[in-house]
């Protein structure tokens, strides 16, 4: 038997992430900065990682319920409502899953069926093209312009909606650009989706990271909350990447319908990590903003940085990351991406992982101590004086 | 401004005042002004850098040291306190709640050094009613600092 005939064509067709040969050229070479990586450099702040370790020690080591401990559900709520003004019910809107990606993973399988099309934003996180694909929807990239600082507009959206479309998927604060979205911003397209029967996925695991005003949610509006589900989650406001900790917010039925496909999937996110959830959201703002202020000042480092290089950026006000246009150099993102490592051993990311229409530009992370940015720069501004040569 | 000032000096005093107000987002010469009065004012009195001399050649041996004193009419422990502080041996000198005054920490090239100190100069001070000296046998941590860290970023490259 041919094994590999076996794998389901609409799997198989997916293409593996272009960014794993940087990944595996960067493992064997000696003193290179990566600024490719998509997670904080913080380690989770003790007393987090304490409440884990004193649940094992207790021996809390059984299941949790399927929708997680209603203890965490409650912090979740509280949550939400101190730092995004919105207000669920733990018992019945709130999903705690393996990590924001298994919420976006329950929550497009939940809502499309085969041949739907899902508006994905783009350039975007990876996976949201993938889960789509995987679901037997179709994915319909929306481009995102520089000049309107990454940010959706209604034009944009206008021309991707066919009857067909399912879901639109929002992202901010936005990986890999940096962009936030404002209140303006989201009024013009709520206004536009106010008749249409589309649902919302809004993936908000940055809204910690806002570093301009308050975070918006487009679940603020309260037209739209009920037809959106707002997915958040620890790993990078609470550096808390490996514990596997996210949820979903939403409707009621829409809530235990993804509850269904998670209890048969996944059963229940891991324990010790929801046991120091509970901690993290009862106790760790003060944490949250020390490593926000501390992002802050990077942020500003790397955007002057770039910007005296000859870089046409703009100023990223969200996430950890900055977007940009390198085209200065005459060489298109996977070239300079792979020259940089090559020539000065400086990982970045090349726009076009995230879209086709992240060409010419590239993603730089932040999440890096700043001696290591500094450096970093240095030697970024050493290869692009070579290159303009 | 001050404090952020501060904050990012106590981590890394050696950012030139240029990439301080570009991480603060102000202006080269509201820092360079701002860094000059707290000097003046004594606010920042000095930037040292943080050493595990352990690791290094030199042999520093440290001592914390328990001071009892008579504190004295009008002047209280400050006349006592400066008489102990005045000697370069000592690197820290505190006033302290509870059963001693005085905290001491003093360094020395050995601990016959230190001891010696202790028993000629310390101890036999007019004030000083009794000593209670413990070497530091191993820092783990000082000024927030956890020597001995690996300093390896373990983050795996993941694609996201």
């Amino acid at each position: 038997m041919n094994v590999q005939k076996m794998i389901a064509p609409h799997i198989a067709a997916v293409p593996p992430s272009g960014i794993r040969k940087y990944f595996d050229l960067i493992n064997e070479m000696k003193d290179a900065i990566s600024l490719g990586i998509g997670e904080p450099d913080f380690v989770t702040p003790y007393s987090i990682r304490e409440e884990g370790v004193y649940s094992l020690e207790k021996g809390y080591t059984h299941y949790s319920s399927n929708a997680g401990f209603i203890e965490l559900r409650q912090e979740i709520c509280n949550y939400m409502k101190r730092r995004f003004n919105l207000i669920y019910m733990p018992e019945s809107e709130v999903l705690v899953t393996v990590g924001g990606s298994e919420a976006i993973d329950l929550a497009i399988r939940t809502l499309v069926s085969p041949g739907d099309e899902v508006i994905i934003p783009e350039p975007s996180f990876v996976a949201y093209k993938g889960c789509t694909l995987f679901a037997g929807a179709v994915p319909v990239p929306v481009k995102l312009k520089a000049e309107n600082n990454f940010r959706l507009k209604r034009e944009d959206l206008e021309k991707a909606v066919t009857d067909k479309t399912k879901i639109l998927i929002i992202a901010y604060p936005n990986n890999p650009t940096g962009a936030i979205m404002e209140y303006e911003d989201y009024a013009e397209i709520v206004d536009f989706l106010a008749d249409k029967d589309i649902m919302i996925i809004s993936d908000e695991l940055y809204a910690e990271l806002t570093y301009s005003g308050k975070h918006v949610s487009i679940a603020n509006f309260e037209e739209m909350k009920d037809r959106t589900i707002v997915v958040n989650g620890m790993s990078k406001a609470f550096a808390m990447t490996g514990w596997r900790i996210g949820f979903a917010c939403g409707n009621r039925y829409i809530i235990e319908q993804m509850k269904k496909v998670h209890q048969y999937a996944i059963m229940c996110a891991p324990t010790t990590a929801q046991y120091a959830a509970i901690e993290a959201l009862k106790n760790g703002d003060d944490e949250v903003s020390a490593m926000v202020g501390e992002y802050n000042r990077r942020r500003r480092l790397v955007l002057e940085g770039f910007r005296k290089i000859g870089f046409d950026c703009f100023e990223p006000l969200g996430a950890f990351y900055v977007f940009p246009d390198i085209r200065i150099t005459g060489l298109s993102s996977d070239e300079f991406c792979e020259r940089l490592l090559m020539e000065e051993k400086v990982l970045m990311v090349p726009g076009t992982a995230f879209g086709e229409c992240g060409e010419g530009f590239v993603r730089a992370t932040y999440a890096t101590s700043t001696e290591k940015l500094i450096e970093a720069i240095k030697r970024t501004e050493r290869f692009v004086s070579r290159c303009k040569k | 401004m001050d404090n952020e000032i501060l904050h990012i000096l106590s981590k890394n005093s050696r950012l030139t005042n240029e990439q301080i107000a570009v991480m603060i987002g102000k202006k080269e010469e509201e820092v360079a002004k701002a860094i000059k009065e707290m000097e003046d004012k004594n606010i920042i009195l000095g930037y040292p850098a943080l050493i595990d001399w352990e690791k290094t050649d030199n042999d520093i041996v440290s001592a914390y040291i328990e001071v009892k004193v008579t504190p004295q009419r009008d002047k209280g422990f400050d006349d006592v306190a400066e008489r102990i502080y005045q000697f370069p041996q000592v690197k820290s000198c505190s006033l302290m709640s509870g059963s001693f005054d005085l905290f001491v920490v003093v360094e020395g090239k050995s601990m016959k050094d230190v001891a010696l100190f202790v028993a000629e100069k310390l101890a036999t001070i007019d004030s000083v009613l009794s000593t209670s000296t413990h070497f530091v046998l191993k820092k783990y941590k000082d000024k927030g600092v956890i020597f001995n860290q690996n300093g390896k970023d373990t983050r795996e490259a993941v694609v996201l």
